[in-house]
């Protein structure tokens, strides 16, 4: 295929945009190169390791296997969204930070935007819950423990609850 | 970026039926897992592809008015799982449906897509199999019903032809009418596999719960594409409830499927496991019709 | 101390929480060329032809090189220390590019493309020609007579067999009256799957090759380019930005010096070397699978008489760290459990499958999984409490190693017993669940573990530090020893700080990115050596540069320096506490005052000749489906002794990851070749089992902090030794619930079918039928 463009339209982080895209292009190769977007990462390239997870209409989808075409009309959010517009972190990231739920942070953009969306739907999640919740991505350094820690206690925080151990 | 030779975006079921007359000879994407992974690894490099994944009409579930559950078919599994017909009719599908990968894969694969790839260890399939599903397909003849098991022609294939995109699965009342299932996938990891071994069953037990009224069992990798173990439900029909019974059911099993040795598990471990899952869903699906084994 | 012992927060945390962190591919421009390397579909025969006619004709194809266009240079890869003694140096049987290929997966071509569907298409379409030898892929088969040869120097295929021997094993077995305990123990081919690939990208600049890589050791990574493209060292610079995990894969050249070769083929233009997950599995490093053969002789009483090891460690294709895993297992079980007649042996065999390298542990996850299955074992056979016989015929208090001068200080194995004991309520429940039957039980185990920290004496150690004054008197770090996700930055923040006084570690800036050109020469990330080693080169400099800082101090107050210190980012005059000026007046007159101008630095290097034993244990608690033929860890605990912490809240999470590693090992990893065609089988993150959060439990990390003598911290070895003790501790919880030995890691449920059927918890009497 020579040169097959489409123009796209969709809502980037809070901003409608409108760019070319070549329509061969993954969601991935969109957000990283077009839009410098470089916590999308990619780990795989196949769907199965999460690191390139990003907010499409609010659900978690791997941007290495969807089109980018696919988002015209969409609202695609990414890490870099969630600071506040004085630069404040979001109290996500911020429990990422205290729980040393990062370590090589490879995987991190990835997992915080799945704890986005779990933390939207303003439900009390178990334990049990949580890890199935987050078990789309892959973590090598952390054994995870410190992420659901970090998940679980914004979950908490923001249900106005007190925090359990598991 | 993808190695595609030419990309068409379906902008409605009839430009999808155009575009599939049109170019026969390019492949139909719906989420995109699987045909996107296997254009990477360049099994479908260089091929054209339709693109169906835009359609919201395919999207949802309702009961249609004949009262069948009609599942369209992009509704993602995460969708299918989080619906609540499904959680009152068919539970066990939403459950199935929710062992699928991980959550991203669970919001971007669609069950048409799990039943049209016609592999057999897609975890919608046996138990789509073990409620005798009906495939929608729609061609420029109109809408066509295929019973699923008659759908799935061999490994890799299924039954869909010119011009024809499959646009709804439907679970007809008979079939979830008083009836409970449970499905186990066994695989090596909790989440972010394959199965190497599905199987569901679905028990309806008389009214005063001492019978068998009718149980359906079905297998994803017990064959080449997704099973129903005939012997085993014929052994079980009309027999009572008992521990008896239930173990001749999940024993009998061994006399209808059919698994493979390969790198991934042994054909006797994989017997082995299809035995004990029958026996374990079996049980949890008396349990949750309300009777005692 | 201030910052030392202190929990607090990465410093690289609010970068990577944010996105705004850089890697190796976020770093490379848009317009690279991509190179795409064309692999082996044999596991082993020659190159006889490559036809890249087809391939050349892809639009976006710029050049195709092969096997037979690569200069005829052999270079090593490991990530050790250079020796100026030849006999010390890595084995060199690298190539840019092979004619002869040793494994599938093997390096034939490198397509230079526009983009990577031209790079793609045009790899799929070059043709090679082989004409194929016969491969062997298990190391006992490859050791046979016979057997296919990998490399002629090599006719045996053994590159390396070391013994050890202690007393005289063949006399002591001779004493009436001793039980003996010989078993196998095998162990899987398991690979690191750090998040991020390895990539690389390579351009000319000045006159010099500058190569920016995901790597571990980025000086190393100078040398063997320099040595692999035949160019004087200097000519090389080699970038290490932050990085997405290593795990010792990338203490490893892996493709820097193909990338930038192919950049000086290309007029030196930017190329770019993004190595994909399913060739990261195989074409990079594994873990060594090694097997064990171990016989123990031991009096009633449980004494041991004498004991035999036997290694058989599987290189895969190229040298690589070659023998120095085997060597340094077989190493630690005359000192594990002392024993006055020893025999071991180690070898270090080539085969036909991928190469491997360092891994998180090297040797010692091996090592203590046969070590602790046969300590299992032994106690089976004698009727012994295994973990009465632990605690007492395990490395003695006052134990010293001859070789590494290591000391076994305090009472460290019965303390993480202790913990571990408690934490899990271990005693009550091994005698409880001993006594199970049926279909699902639980069991609970425990295993320990010693591991050294860095080097020395078997290698060169050392550290050089360069620090720098700002005029706002905080201080720039930069060290050789990467940040490479353990949190080492944040530990020579906190360290850095407490040497010279500075307040608050976050007045310490510790220069994360590795550049040889400006960087300190350091040797990097392996051998759980850094925290360890640069707390010496800390110390130092440290002390260099706060005697400067006094000594500048003096002339602005007339104050001797004995009666000075800086505390808290001020300096205090000691006889009284008074505050005499800040470190940032002191700083900032320093830099511009027009009397006595001078920039504070400091710069030195520590050479390290000390060693320090770590030590530890882990237990495991299970349930075993034994129908289900599944094992899930219910509760799990390592506890450590790795000396003083530097950064409890980091260290527990450094303990987190071994762990998870560890239950891979344990129950699900293992990278499968096939028998037939030696083709990898599951080289990717969806047959590769590695644990999800589903996994897991919560995981448990405690402590025993006994100061290490010889540190400056009084810290040692952390990064490495989580993974060693966990694979055992689950297989001997699951010998507990059962009675069921695996003796074949890890414990899959293909495996567990097998042995349940052979021990009888499995009666399948259709199947049997059936046959």
């Amino acid at each position: 295929m020579q040169n097959q463009y489409k123009l796209l339209k969709f809502n980037l982080n809070g901003k409608d945009v409108t760019t070319m895209i070549d329509v061969r292009e993954s969601l991935t190769d969109l957000l990283r190169n077009d839009f410098r977007l470089t916590s999308v990462k990619k780990g795989c390239e196949v769907g199965e390791c999460g690191a390139c997870n990003v907010l499409i209409n609010g659900e978690a989808f791997n941007s290495c296997i969807y089109l980018a075409a696919w988002v015209e009309g969409k609202s695609v959010r990414t890490l870099e969204s969630l600071m506040g517009p004085n630069g404040e972190l979001s109290d996500i990231q911020q429990a990422f930070i205290d729980e040393a739920a990062i370590q090589c942070g490879f995987c991190t953009p990835g997992f915080i935007m799945s704890a986005v969306e779990i933390l939207e739907s303003n439900k009390l999640y178990t334990d049990a819950e949580l890890r199935k919740l987050l078990s789309g991505h892959l973590c090598r350094c952390t054994g995870y423990e410190n992420i659901i820690r970090a998940v679980k206690k914004t979950m908490y925080k923001r249900q106005g609850k007190e925090y359990v151990e598991e | 970026m993808y190695d595609m030779k030419e990309y068409y975006e379906s902008q409605s079921v009839e430009d999808a039926i155009r575009l599939r007359l049109e170019h026969p000879q390019a492949h139909i994407i719906a989420g995109g897992s699987d045909v996107l992974v296997q254009m990477r690894e360049g099994k479908r490099a260089g091929v054209e592809l339709i693109s169906i994944y835009m359609l919201d009409e395919l999207r949802g579930v309702s009961i249609d008015e004949e009262e069948n559950i009609r599942i369209g078919s992009l509704t993602s599994f995460s969708h299918i799982t989080k619906d609540p017909i499904i959680q009152k009719y068919i539970n066990v599908l939403g459950e199935a449906v929710d062992q699928v990968g991980g959550p991203q894969i669970r919001n971007i694969g669609t069950i048409g897509g799990n039943t049209c790839n016609g592999v057999t260890s897609a975890d919608s399939a046996s138990t789509l199999f073990a409620w005798e599903a009906i495939v929608e397909l729609t061609g420029p003849n109109g809408k066509r019903r295929v019973p699923i098991r008659d759908f799935y022609l061999k490994a890799k294939q299924v039954d869909i032809r010119e011009g024809e995109i499959q646009t709804a699965i439907l679970i007809p009342k008979e079939s979830y009418d008083r009836t409970y299932g449970y499905y186990i996938k066994y695989a090596m990891r909790n989440a972010l596999d394959i199965a190497t071994n599905g199987c569901s069953v679905n028990v309806r037990l008389s009214p005063d719960k001492k019978t068998f009224e009718r149980v359906r069992i079905a297998y994803g990798v017990a064959g080449p594409i997704p099973m129903r173990a005939p012997k085993a439900e014929a052994s079980i029909n009309g027999q009572p409830v008992t521990a008896e019974v239930a173990e001749t059911f999940a024993r009998t099993v061994l006399q209808d499927i059919n698994p493979r040795d390969s790198w991934r598990a042994s054909k006797a471990f994989r017997q082995h496991i299809a035995v004990e899952s029958a026996r374990r869903c079996l049980a949890e699906s008396v349990r949750l019709s309300g009777g005692e084994l | 101390m201030s910052n030392v012992g202190k929990g607090v927060a990465r410093v690289d945390a609010f970068d990577k929480a944010t996105g705004r962190t850089k890697y190796t591919d976020d770093l490379c421009d848009k317009n690279a060329l991509i190179i795409r390397v064309v692999r082996s579909t044999i596991a082993h025969g020659y190159v006889k032809s490559v036809d890249t006619s087809e391939a050349e004709k892809v639009p976006g194809v710029v050049k195709i090189f092969t096997c037979f266009d690569v200069p005829d240079i052999k270079f090593p890869t490991a990530g050790h220390p250079w020796s100026v003694e030849a006999a010390h140096q890595d084995v060199a049987d690298r190539r840019l590019l092979n004619r002869h290929v040793r494994y599938y997966g093997d390096d034939v071509a490198a397509v230079v493309a526009e983009d990577e569907v031209a790079a793609a298409q045009a790899a799929r379409k070059i043709k090679v020609e082989y004409e194929e030898l016969p491969f062997v892929l298990d190391q006992m088969e490859a050791m046979k007579e016979g057997a296919p040869v990998l490399h002629k120097d090599y006719p045996d295929n053994i590159l390396k067999h070391t013994s050890f021997r202690n007393g005289n094993y063949a006399e002591a077995i001779k004493e009436p009256g001793l039980i003996c305990v010989d078993k196998w123990y095998d162990t899987s081919t398991v690979q690191h799957c750090h998040i991020e690939n390895f990539i690389c990208f390579a351009k000319e600049e000045d006159g010099k090759i500058v190569i920016t890589s995901s790597t571990q050791i980025p000086h190393i990574v100078r040398r063997t380019v320099g040595q692999a493209l035949g160019m004087p060292w200097g000519k090389i610079r080699v970038i290490k930005p932050y990085i997405g995990g290593g795990f010792g894969d990338k203490q490893d050249t892996l493709y820097e010096p193909l990338c930038a070769w192919v950049c000086t083929q290309l007029g030196g233009r930017l190329v770019k070397l993004d190595i994909p997950r399913e060739d990261t599995f195989v074409s990079c490093r594994v873990r060594h699978s090694i097997r064990f053969h171990m016989i123990s002789w031991l009096r009633p009483d449980g004494t041991f008489v004498a004991r035999k090891v036997e290694m058989f460690s599987n290189q895969g294709a190229y040298a690589s760290h070659g023998h120095s895993i085997a060597a340094k297992g077989l190493g630690s079980f005359p000192q594990m459990y002392p024993c006055p007649n020893f025999d071991g042996d180690a070898y270090t065999i080539f085969t036909n499958i991928s190469t491997a390298g360092a891994m998180r542990g090297y040797g010692m996850p091996q090592a203590t999984w046969a070590g602790e299955c046969h300590i299992e074992d032994i106690c089976k056979e004698l009727g012994m409490d295994s973990l009465e016989f632990r605690r007492k015929h395990i490395m003695p208090v006052g134990y010293k190693d001859g070789f590494s001068k290591n000391e076994n200080y305090y009472d460290s194995f019965n303390q993480c017993f202790d913990k571990a004991v408690a934490y899990m309520d271990y005693n009550r429940k091994h005698a409880e669940y001993a006594k199970q039957t049926g279909p699902i039980r639980k069991g609970i185990g425990i295993a320990p573990f010693w591991y050294n920290t860095a080097v020395w004496p078997i290698s060169l150690e050392h550290s050089s530090c360069r620090m720098v004054l700002n005029q706002d008197g905080s201080i720039q770090v930069q060290v050789g020893e990467t940040e490479i996700g353990q949190g080492a930055d944040t530990a020579y923040a906190q360290m850095a700080a407490d040497v010279i006084g500075i307040k608050d570690y976050r007045d310490v800036h510790v220069i994360s990115c590795q550049d040889t050109d400006v960087t300190p020469f350091g040797l990097g990330a392996y051998a759980s050596r850094q925290t360890y080693v640069v707390g010496f080169s800390i110390t130092q400099t440290g002390t260099i540069l706060k005697q400067k800082i006094l000594d500048y101090a003096k002339e602005l107050t007339r104050c001797p320096i004995s009666n000075m210190d800086i505390i808290d980012s001020n300096i205090v005059r000691t006889t009284d506490g008074r505050i005499l000026l800040s470190l940032q007046e002191l700083a900032t007159e320093a830099f511009y005052s027009l009397s006595h101008s001078e920039h504070i630095t400091a710069e030195s290097t520590y050479q390290i000749k000390n060693n320090a034993y770590s030590f530890g244990c882990c237990c495991a608690e299970v349930t075993v489906d034994i129908p289900m033929c599944r094992v899930t860890v219910d509760k799990i605990i390592n506890v450590h002794d790795c000396g003083k912490l530097i950064n409890p809240k980091l260290a527990e999470a450094q303990v987190h990851g071994g762990i998870s590693m560890g239950i891979g090992y344990g129950l699900s990893e293992k990278l499968m070749f096939d028998p037939k065609t030696g083709k990898p089988l599951n080289n990717n993150l969806l047959d590769y089992k590695l644990s999800t959060m589903m996994d897991h439990p919560h995981l448990e990390a405690e402590f025993v902090q006994n100061p290490e003598p010889t540190n400056p911290f009084g810290t040692k070895a952390l990064g490495e030794p989580p993974t060693c003790p966990v694979a055992p501790a689950i297989r001997n919880a699951i010998l507990n619930a059962t009675g069921v030995a695996i003796d074949n890691a890890p414990a899959r449920p293909e495996e567990l079918f097998k042995r349940f059927t052979e021990e009888g918890l499995i009666h399948d009497p259709w199947t049997q039928e059936g046959k």
